[in-house]
């Protein structure tokens, strides 16, 4: 009996630490985002006043969003960069992926295990980054917002993952309407894709953040500032350390200047916070495309 | 199987000739549906990997791709470079090092995780913090390098105006080939660890209820359930991961390292995809950079090969 409070009162305090230990793991998640979303929103006078550490500013100034969502900023372009790249890219992917997974997901498909082969040795072996950038440039890839979407619109894992849910449709399904005399295209349209709604938008999902987080491209194919996507400015940003190639009209700003900080802390938001905003209502697709793949294929 | 062979196989061979060509014809839609796809991994997959034969030919940086097929012969001398070179064994140490750090640290972590969170009560709670702890997992790279770069900061970072009240001078983290390779081990866990728990916590989710209830009655408290029930349990998927991971053991994080780098810890940081990087794109050397691709492209596939290999045969199943 006494062994048995005696344990019961090590758990009670175990309970009480796994609490205090989860919050405290929480904050080093979330810790880093608001000292940049703070940074982002801390005036140059208030700096001045206050030293660097900032943890919740007095004033909150937008001066640093102003400039950078100011049309003629390179930031507001490079996000209809980004997002052209996003829409594009995913709707592209979608499309090759899905009709490329249904195909062969067919069983009776003459060289399928060919084509699955073909794919999967893929993800076995690359020619590597030399050849690849030769062959976008011989195609005239280079400064063209092509590069960003063709060289990696389709990605094996999601083709498995879509393949793999095919197949486990029920033949039935097709049947009725192959007898009808139904197109593959057609029966893909009407009847498989509708069914698949939920798969497809996790698919859509993991290739658009994709394209949203994709910056490496972009860093080698495109010279034109005006063609990069918001990432790479944000990389040079961070990198040059400074924040007046920002905006063609930052020099003749008549209103007080943001700090260099905090120009790069906003530049760090407007990336970010899209993706804040929606990943809790997306993750639970992610989650599902996990386990999904952890199935094997 | 073979049965399932044998049957198919008698009412083919009546008309064995026509048979493929006419089943072919029958499919003739179904390919044109697969084309685009096929036609993509042949441009972007299998032409790039025919261009790695100018890792065994001189090509000049100016050449287009036929210049791939022009170049002159070489044989196996940019390899005997690479591996003469005193950098080979740098980038090679430096890969494996960080890697093998980001294992270490990278691989019980989620584990650890997962065990804390299932043990916590209150579902919501659980829920809440699983969704936090997801957050670093959706952000980019660069987004990545900029949060670390402004937490490093000397001028106001988090994690130095820490080490001043502990009357220290601040730190330049990033530019110290003390610091470098903890930073990037660091911040690989913080955006992998809550990620990493969903496949453990799927294996708890799995453990049949009952075995805890006869525990219950047998008298064990939750340390000797954990002990005995919940680490068993999650042991298999574990090895398979570590196993995998092995197998990337020559990638130990290509952009994070691009992003975060510097000449000032090259010493420590430099590794091989950063090397192929420098030495291709930047010196132009090309047909040198995809020698030192194509040999990390090959140990990398043999890794890949060997520890699927080796997980089936302790009985987990491979990737395929």
């Amino acid at each position: 009996m006494k062994s048995a409070i005696k344990s019961s009162r090590a758990e009670k305090s175990f309970d009480i630490f796994n609490v205090v230990f989860m919050v405290l793991i929480s904050l080093i998640f979330i810790l880093p985002f608001w000292m940049v979303f703070v940074t982002s929103f801390v005036s140059s006078t208030e700096l001045s006043l206050r030293g660097s550490f900032i943890m919740f500013p007095w004033k909150w100034d937008f001066t640093a969003y102003k400039i950078l969502l100011d049309k003629n900023s390179l930031v507001y372009n490079a996000y209809t960069v980004t997002l052209f790249v996003v829409v594009t890219g995913t709707a592209i992917s979608l499309f090759i992926t899905s009709l490329l997974a249904y195909g062969l997901s067919k069983k009776t498909l003459p060289g399928k295990t060919f084509f699955t082969g073909m794919i999967f040795f893929t993800m076995l072996f690359n020619g590597g980054l030399i050849p690849s950038y030769m062959l976008n440039k011989s195609l005239g890839l280079l400064d063209s917002l092509w590069v960003l979407i063709l060289p990696m619109m389709v990605s094996s894992w999601n083709i498995f993952i879509l393949r793999n849910f095919f197949s486990q449709l029920p033949d039935s399904l097709e049947e009725a309407a192959l007898i009808d005399g139904a197109s593959p295209l057609k029966i893909l349209l009407y009847i498989i894709f509708p069914i698949s709604i939920p798969v497809l938008m996790t698919i859509g999902l993991f290739y658009a953040v994709g394209y949203w987080n994709a910056w490496f491209s972009a860093a080698i194919y495109i010279n034109d500032v005006k063609k990069l996507p918001v990432q790479n400015i944000m990389r040079n940003i961070i990198v040059s350390n400074t924040a007046s190639d920002i905006s063609t009209e930052m020099s003749n700003m008549t209103i007080h200047k943001p700090t260099a900080d905090s120009l790069k802390s906003a530049v760090i938001m407007v990336c970010t916070i899209p993706i804040i905003c929606i990943y809790p209502f997306i993750q639970k697709y992610f989650v599902k495309g996990v386990m999904v793949g952890s199935i094997k294929g | 199987m073979q049965t399932v062979l044998t049957l198919k196989r008698k009412p083919v061979r009546q008309k064995n000739k026509n048979s493929l060509w006419v089943r072919i014809r029958q499919h003739k839609l179904y390919y044109m549906l697969i084309a685009p796809g096929i036609l993509f991994y042949i441009i972007w997959h299998y032409i790039p990997m025919f261009g790695i034969i100018i890792a065994f030919k001189d090509i000049s940086p100016y050449e287009s791709v036929m210049g791939i097929i022009n170049s002159p012969w070489v044989g196996l001398k940019h390899f005997e470079k690479f591996f003469d070179s005193y950098y080979f064994w740098d980038v090679l140490w430096n890969t494996l090092r960080i890697s093998f750090l980001k294992l270490i640290w990278g691989f019980p972590a989620p584990i650890m995780l997962a065990i804390l969170l299932n043990e916590l009560k209150n579902e919501r709670f659980k829920r809440v913090i699983q969704t936090i702890s997801y957050l670093p997992h959706f952000i980019s790279m660069v987004v990545l390098t900029g949060l670390i770069s402004s937490v490093l900061s000397t001028n106001g970072g988090l994690v130095n105006e820490i080490v001043k009240f502990f009357g220290r001078e601040p730190i330049f983290f990033l530019g110290d080939v003390k610091y470098f390779v903890g930073v990037l081990v660091a911040s690989h866990v913080w955006q992998n660890v809550g990620w990493g728990t969903i496949i453990y916590l799927a294996a708890i989710t799995g453990i049949d209820a009952e075995l805890y209830e006869a525990a219950k009655i047998d008298g064990a408290n939750r340390f000797q359930q954990m002990q005995s029930i919940t680490i068993p349990s999650i042991i298999g998927v574990a090895v398979v991961l570590l196993i995998l991971n092995v197998g990337h053991i020559l990638s130990a994080g290509f952009e994070q390292i691009l992003l975060l780098y510097s000449p000032s810890v090259y010493k420590v940081a430099d590794i091989i995809d950063t090397y192929i990087y420098r030495e291709g794109l930047i010196s132009m050397q090309y047909s040198f950079a995809s020698a030192v691709g194509l040999f990390k492209s090959i140990v990398g596939a043999l890794l890949v090969l060997g520890v699927n290999y080796l997980s089936k045969k302790i009985g987990e199943e491979g990737i395929w």
